[in-house]
């Protein structure tokens, strides 16, 4: 293989994989099988790093497999696997078009290294999460700002664009295709997800990939990795002539020709220097075979790969302790009852929160939509991350979506066997607000749409009958919640449970219904 | 502008089907009667045998489906495609069913026949659940969304005290016959669902229904557009946990099957059916009342068929 079509494999491979990405978030009639979520989603650096400490299966290795690739080669995983990368270089190619032909040679000069600002918001990140916060590695991680670009902008006008499509199909008399539900817009999830994609469009349309190399969490731990990798790139000091063509091609700001030099730290791997130069003048350089003859600083090296091991494992190690932190905080407040409902799968609220960094993948593939961004359901702390809104919708008794398709571990995957024993909440009747108690009418919508038949309909006053609830086999779905007619405030509701429970399987009355059938005649 | 046109097409559309109708009754005058009755039957049940040959059988001894679909019109079939639940469990009408009603609709020279419903559960999920979808398609029919408000029309319905306005489904009101197709079953809230009931599933807000007196709202309605025909499922037969049902253990196997023009008249006896009385299911007892159909089946002309 030739370096030089280095760039040409990594464009292929690239595009392949945002297509699949596409395909992840618009796969808008639930197509794809299970397990591809896992195939695809394992090659992301956080949410395999969070599932790997949940211990959820191969999918956790994804990102010792990045590491090692990281270590071997450098940074990879920004040119070849994270979707955002890909769309940066979407946006930086557009926005190239809108430059005269002088500007468009030039598109990115070098620029100096933001390292302290952006090791400085790893930290922080890392401080965050060991307290428990997941968030603010959620909003920086370059897949989940993907995720909820396509959940909360592009998903929405493929709908409304395949709506008015199977509209004008109709008009002309044909049936074959279907609309789509859009339930609700969450504005503020629109707003959260275009601030971030503007961010990164911006910084990409005038900085290549300025967002990769002082903001991106995964970016900086890659970086500091990347000090340490084996094949470097490098510009030859003999070959080169600093005539400015690779620094000019590089995305990352990262050549200065002038000094001959390439900051590989901030290298994203796309190797559009080595197809630029004309005299060979860029390539791969075998760190450890070249030590040997030139200057070789021991001590650097090995602190430099000290403290990235350490700052790793630390992680590791102290995100275990807050764990059993976390476990002794589970003590649930009895006088406070409103919980949110956190999806099946989950185990508790503790765990999801802990685990989640909204990349609304689950959103966007819950075939109810009933899975919709929090504010402050959960509390700060699961700002964003998805809850069970059972005002909009509710949960599909035999589907088990959200956990087949989480890259976190933070919905586990159940078999719909499981799901239906699974107690993520349970109903609360107000009689008081009951239409059938106001009004002395007939409703029972709760009833009808109960999976369980935890909610009953028992003879009452007037020949009519009431909702009286069986806790113990209800699983939280809320349909009765969705059903029930009333306003503002709902007859039934569910409150979450913090950590889930078994529901008692639902009662099934073995006696035959009567047999009208044996009987010899009709009844009129 | 849009209420007027409305307004002149439901006028002009129920001067042709009562044309339709009376010009129909007039034919089965002269067509020869198996029973050799004159007399048209009011209602026809059948018992002990599949649902595609109960209903051929059903529909023969009303004349054949030609009395009530003409050469190149629209047919719009409804069944009960409510619930996200297989075959068995009972909670939809019987496919088979259907697609033999289907069949029989492009026989007698239908143009069109459409299949929809405003399910409850997610809308494809129970179409291809309930083996309805393929069924239908199966036999021609174009199989429609009930899940989608744009499909939906402002509609008064006449002297009505509760429900004076109500978003009905564009096929209910632009096509030229209506073949209602429930199952019968138990109903947590309104006792026994079986086709005044169903008829919940071609308006928008049902919620409305359940805030103003729901019993009132069925019966009411029921006066809106009386279907063409009425064809009650009643070979599996959910008969508690209705109407979604917890397990195929709240289904009986009953292999019954009703047919007739007359809505009160069929969900009377199909309660008779389930094991319970008219007279203590509100709806139909304030349906009859106003005079909507009848619920006193002594009454009526009936067809017994036991095969």
């Amino acid at each position: 293989m030739k370096v030089s079509s280095l760039r040409k494999i990594r464009i292929v491979f690239s595009l392949i994989m945002f297509s699949v990405f596409l395909v992840l978030f618009l796969d808008l009639r639930n197509l794809l099988p299970s397990n591809f979520y896992s195939v695809v989603l394992f090659s992301q650096f956080i949410p395999s790093f969070l599932s790997f400490i949940t211990a959820a299966g191969w999918a956790a290795i994804g990102f010792i497999v990045v590491m090692v690739l990281t270590l071997l080669f450098g940074r990879v995983y920004c040119s070849f696997l994270c979707p955002l990368g890909v769309l940066q270089d979407l946006i930086s190619r557009v926005a190239n078009w809108f430059r005269t032909n002088k500007k468009r040679k030039k598109r990115v000069a070098y620029y100096r290294s933001w390292a302290i600002l952006h090791y400085s918001i790893l930290v922080l990140i890392v401080i965050a999460f060991i307290a428990g916060f997941v968030s603010p590695m959620g909003w920086l991680d370059p897949y989940s700002i993907f995720g909820r670009f396509m959940a909360h902008i592009v998903r929405p006008i493929v709908i409304q664009a395949n709506n008015f499509l199977v509209y004008i199909l109709e008009a002309l008399s044909v049936y074959h295709f279907k609309p789509l539900e859009l339930k609700v817009i969450s504005w503020f999830s629109v707003g959260v997800a275009t601030g971030l994609i503007l961010l990164v469009s911006i910084l990409a349309a005038f900085r290549g990939r300025e967002y990769c190399n002082t903001v991106c969490p995964v970016g900086a731990v890659l970086r500091l990795t990347s000090i340490i990798s084996i094949y470097k790139l490098k510009l030859h000091e003999n070959k080169c002539n600093s005539c400015g063509l690779c620094a000019s091609a590089c995305k990352a700001g990262c050549i200065n020709s002038n000094t001959k030099s390439l900051d590989f730290e901030r290298c994203i791997a796309c190797y559009n220097c080595i197809t630029a130069c004309k005299s060979g003048g860029v390539g791969f350089e075998n760190v450890l075979r070249k030590e040997k003859t030139s200057s070789y600083n021991p001590a650097r090296r090995s602190f430099l790969a000290g403290s990235a091991v350490a700052l790793l494992g630390g992680g590791s190690t102290l995100t275990l302790l807050a764990q059993d932190e976390q476990r002794g905080q589970n003590t649930t407040r009895p006088e406070e009852k409103e919980f949110a409902v956190s999806p099946p799968g989950s185990l508790s609220i503790d765990h999801f929160i802990s685990k989640c960094t909204a990349c609304h993948l689950c959103v966007s593939v819950c075939p109810k939509q009933v899975l919709q961004p929090s504010l402050l359901e959960y509390g700060l702390k699961g700002f964003l991350q998805p809850r069970m809104d059972f005002h909009t919708s509710y949960c599909n008794f035999d589907c088990v979506k959200c956990g087949e398709v989480c890259p976190t571990g933070a919905i586990l995957p159940l078999t719909i066997e499981e799901k239906h024993l699974t107690q993520t909440g349970k109903a609360w009747f107000i009689r008081r607000n009951c239409i059938v108690r106001t009004d002395h009418t007939d409703c029972g919508a709760c009833s009808e749409h109960c999976p369980t038949k935890a909610v009953q309909m028992v003879p009452w006053r007037h020949r009519l009958l009431i909702p009286k609830v069986n806790q113990d086999i209800c699983i939280g779905c809320g349909a009765c919640e969705y059903a029930c007619p009333t306003s503002p405030y709902k007859a039934i509701y569910v409150d979450g449970n913090a950590v889930h429970k078994k529901a008692d399987p639902p009662t099934i009355n073995e006696e035959p219904a009567s047999q009208a059938s044996a009987a010899d005649d009709f009844p009129f | 502008m849009k209420r007027r046109e409305f307004i002149t097409k439901t006028i002009t559309a129920g001067l042709a089907a009562g044309t339709a109708l009376k010009l129909g009754g007039f034919s089965t005058l002269w067509a020869a009667e198996p029973a050799g009755s004159a007399k048209p039957y009011d209602l026809v049940a059948v018992r002990n045998g599949e649902p595609e040959v109960m209903f051929d059988r059903a529909i023969e001894s009303l004349g054949g489906m030609s009395k009530y679909v003409k050469r190149g019109q629209t047919v719009v079939v409804k069944p009960n495609i409510g619930w996200d639940v297989s075959v068995e469990r009972a909670g939809n009408t019987n496919p088979g069913l259907v697609k033999s009603i289907v069949e029989h609709c492009f026989k007698a020279g239908a143009k069109d026949v459409y299949v929809f419903d405003n399910t409850c559960d997610l809308w494809t999920n129970c179409y291809s659940n309930s083996g309805i979808e393929a069924a239908a398609k199966s036999a021609g029919a174009k199989v429609v969304t009930g899940n989608s408000e744009r499909k939906y029309r402002d509609v008064q319905i006449p002297g009505a005290e509760t429900l004076k306005t109500v978003k009905v489904h564009e096929l209910i009101l632009d096509s030229d016959v209506f073949i209602n197709v429930p199952v019968l079953k138990h109903h947590s809230s309104a006792r026994v669902t079986v086709a005044m009931k169903n008829l919940m599933g071609i308006v928008w807000d049902r919620r409305y229904w359940h805030q103003n007196n729901l019993q009132k709202c069925i019966a009411e309605f029921a006066a809106l557009r009386k279907p063409d025909l009425n064809v009650v499922d009643a070979y599996r037969v959910m008969t508690r946990n209705g109407p979604r049902g917890v397990s195929e253990a709240d289904v009986s196997l009953m292999k019954q099957l009703l047919v007739s023009p007359d809505i009160v008249a069929i969900d009377a006896a199909s309660t008779k059916i389930f094991g319970s009385e008219p007279g203590d299911i509100p709806y139909i007892v304030m349906a009859h009342e106003m005079g909507i159909g009848t619920m006193n089946l002594q009454t009526l002309s009936i067809n017994r068929i036991t095969l």
